[in-house]
């Protein structure tokens, strides 16, 4: 019954507002769609910061936020309305323009990749038929931010937060990208949707899972989370590039870390792990709920590596990307070729 | 080309990772360092001073507020040095007591070495969990003394008061459950492959530089050197009881790191044997002491095994109720003099690794 809940909803939207021009009316539906994504994925933000505080309390053998609201969801409403309230304070000597810049526009690339990602059937905002490329390229812009803060605020923590960035950020992208042409070679599309329809027998997890692994790996580095959180280094710099940041700039970094956690995780179960199919045909359960419960399960596992493990030195994390990733990855595609051409000679 | 230009950093007074008021002005290269200048002084009281106006007993709480994570190790080396002052005759359970109160001292203060260290290198969870055993002996100490961290339990000629009813049993079945918890860091921290990434042949101390820049305690013997003061020179009960001296192979900060998680091992040894022993020995708790506290005219110096190196303490007597000059010994100070050396030419992460090996507290660096 839940099946179609939003393609209904547009639908009714579409026929409700009939009397319009067409491309009026496909206008006001393609609004309505972004601010729902825009509204999940502020929600899904404020969700997930709770989840991580109590995930993190229970693995440590204490409860978490519990006192504001109930069970402590109000949490994170709370820490908003503080951060909401404070001043944003900006150095004398800070670059002003790229410091604000920096946070306001930290949630633009993560907004514009949800817009292709589909949530179900037919429920991509957007259907592009290069939606993985667009997606890659997309969430490269991020770096730029980071650099941008770590530079724009004059403070040496954040200069050095800033540059560990780049050389993070750009060298986890190379194995990230190379082991989604495995991917792309056994679908022979970068459509995100006949992706998740081409994994109606086999997830690809199962096909690729060298790539499966080293994706989420790098998905971690991108998101800046330990064991790849040296950009932050909350024990050596202090909060990284977003030292000088305080009041509802910090809260957008903060956010948005959450966000890009989101995005990778629903990348994750786009691309490996079958998307909106359900397993073994049990689709009781409509198809966008299953592509949620499987981010979640991804982002569970996000969580508990990072409350376990300590983090990287740069050097050895560097060493780690670019002498065992890329290699690896590059392999993954031989293999996967290989792999290709002989499953058709042999006629399977 | 692109010029480079190497820079100066303050791990200043105020940074998550400096185990207290700390400063170390780094001169960075990139990310590598080129010197190291550490500027200790932020946290100094005047505690040596404050001596001359304190009496003997009044001087205690001082001792507790140097190291004061391991309260108990600190009074107990300052007592012993007025002990030899004075010539008093310490009961035996008295020094049984010490020898207890000192090991969960011990006990407290490598836990939170253990955690803080797993927090430096990122991982958070070892730090919470260290710390819940940490409530544990901090209960057992409120307990034992009234309070849980500034203990001031030891007395010139014995201790405060005798363990309450059933606390000794306590101390038991703690002790029984302690190997399972020490198991668990040893497989969250010490044997996570990061970890050992993060610290395995970093900060390496030789033992000749070791021995020759005075280091104490787990920074020593993470080099190989077997000095351990409670058995190369026996002092209160420690040769009735018998335990091991973990050493480290290389120097390194795994090492380092290691000895103080197989110490905690030794202490839950000590303690079973100290709490069965105890048991057979009645007496007081206080020696004969007289009422106003006017040691002879002369000098004496206490060494003890503290967790974080030597604690040593030098009583300078004009036989006055107040000591003329107290001098410390502190290991903490002594053992940060190698620091510069051993930052020279080492990534920034790793400034970190090497200064929470080092296990400074900065309460006994500035005194």
């Amino acid at each position: 019954m839940f099946e179609n809940l939003f393609v209904g909803i547009a639908e009714g939207l579409r026929s409700s507002l009939g009397g319009l021009p067409l491309e009026i009316n496909e206008a006001i539906v393609m609004l309505v769609k972004l601010v729902g994504i825009l509204l999940f994925i502020l929600l899904s933000a404020l969700w997930l910061v709770y989840m991580e505080r109590k995930i993190a309390a229970f693995m440590q053998a204490r409860l978490g936020p519990n006192r504001t609201g109930p069970k402590g969801l109000l949490q994170t409403t709370a820490t908003i309305g503080k951060l909401m309230a404070k001043e944003i304070f900006i150095n004398k000597e800070a670059d002003k323009v790229c410091f604000l810049l920096a946070s306001t526009l930290i949630f633009v690339p993560t907004l514009m990749v949800l817009a292709v990602i589909p949530f179900g059937k037919n429920m991509a905002a957007i259907d592009m038929n290069i939606g993985l490329l667009y997606l890659i390229a997309i969430t490269s812009l991020d770096v730029i931010l980071f650099w941008l803060s770590g530079w724009a605020s004059n403070n040496k923590y954040s200069l050095i937060g800033g540059m560990r960035s780049v050389a993070q950020m750009v060298s986890y992208e190379l194995p990230m990208v190379i082991v989604l042409l495995g991917v792309v070679m056994l679908t022979g599309t970068l459509n995100l949707s006949e992706i998740i329809e081409a994994q109606e027998h086999t997830w690809f997890i199962f096909t690729q899972p060298i790539a499966f692994i080293i994706y989420f790996i790098c998905g971690l580095a991108e998101c800046n989370r330990t064991p790849f959180d040296l950009v932050e280094g909350e024990s050596e710099l202090v909060q990284g590039f977003s030292t000088e940041y305080s009041g509802m700039a910090f809260a957008m970094f903060y956010l948005a870390e959450y966000a890009n956690m989101v995005v990778i995780c629903f990348m994750t179960a786009i691309l490996f792990l079958g998307g909106w199919q359900a397993p073994f045909g049990w689709d009781f359960i409509p198809s966008w709920l299953w592509l949620f419960l499987k981010m979640y399960v991804m982002m569970f596992l996000m969580m508990q590596i990072r409350w376990t493990y300590p983090r990287f030195r740069v050097d050895q994390l560097m060493g780690f990307g670019w002498k065992v990733l890329l290699p690896l990855s590059l392999a993954n595609v031989f293999i996967t070729g290989a792999g290709m051409y002989i499953y058709r000679a042999i006629g399977w | 080309m692109l010029k480079t230009q190497e820079y100066n950093l303050n791990l200043g007074p105020q940074h998550p990772s400096t185990h207290g008021v700390f400063r170390i002005l780094l001169t960075l290269d990139g990310e590598r360092v080129v010197k190291a200048e550490p500027i200790p002084g932020y946290l100094h009281r005047g505690v040596e001073k404050l001596a001359e106006a304190r009496t003997y007993t009044q001087f205690i709480p001082y001792t507790d507020r140097l190291d004061y994570l391991a309260a108990m190790l600190q009074n107990w080396g300052y007592v012993m040095a007025v002990e030899k002052l004075m010539g008093i005759e310490v009961p035996e359970r008295a020094e049984y007591m010490r020898v207890i109160c000192g090991e969960l001292s011990r006990l407290a203060s490598h836990l939170i070495a253990i955690g803080t260290y797993s927090m430096d290198t990122g991982g958070v969870t070892g730090f919470e969990l260290a710390l819940r055993e940490r409530e544990t002996t901090m209960d057992l100490l409120e307990e034992l003394t009234g309070s849980r961290m500034t203990l001031s339990y030891a007395r010139i000629g014995g201790v405060a008061a005798d363990a309450p009813e059933g606390w000794l049993d306590k101390v038991d079945k703690f002790m029984d459950k302690m190997p399972a918890y020490i198991d668990e860091y040893d497989g969250l921290i010490a044997g996570n492959e990061i970890f050992q990434a993060r610290t395995m042949q970093v900060g390496v101390i030789k033992p000749e530089t070791a021995i020759s820049y005075s280091l104490s305690g787990p920074n020593l013997r993470g080099s190989g050197v077997n000095y351990d003061l409670r058995k190369a020179k026996p002092y209160s009960v420690y040769d009735r009881i018998d335990f091991d001296v973990p050493l480290g192979t290389n120097g390194d900060c795994y090492d380092r790191f290691y000895c103080r998680l197989q110490e905690m091992r030794q202490i839950v040894r000590i303690l079973k044997q100290a709490v069965a022993q105890i048991k057979e020995v009645d007496g007081p708790v206080i020696g004969k002491v007289p009422k106003v506290l006017k040691p002879p005219k002369g000098e004496a110096y206490e060494e003890i095994e503290s967790s974080k190196g030597i604690i040593g303490y030098y009583v300078v007597s004009d036989g006055s109720a107040k000591p003329y000059r107290i001098h410390v010994r502190r290991g903490s100070f002594i053992n940060l003099g190698y620091l510069d050396e051993l930052l020279r030419g080492v990534l920034l992460a790793d400034v970190i690794a090497i200064l929470g090996s080092l296990d400074i507290i900065l309460g006994e660096v500035d005194c």
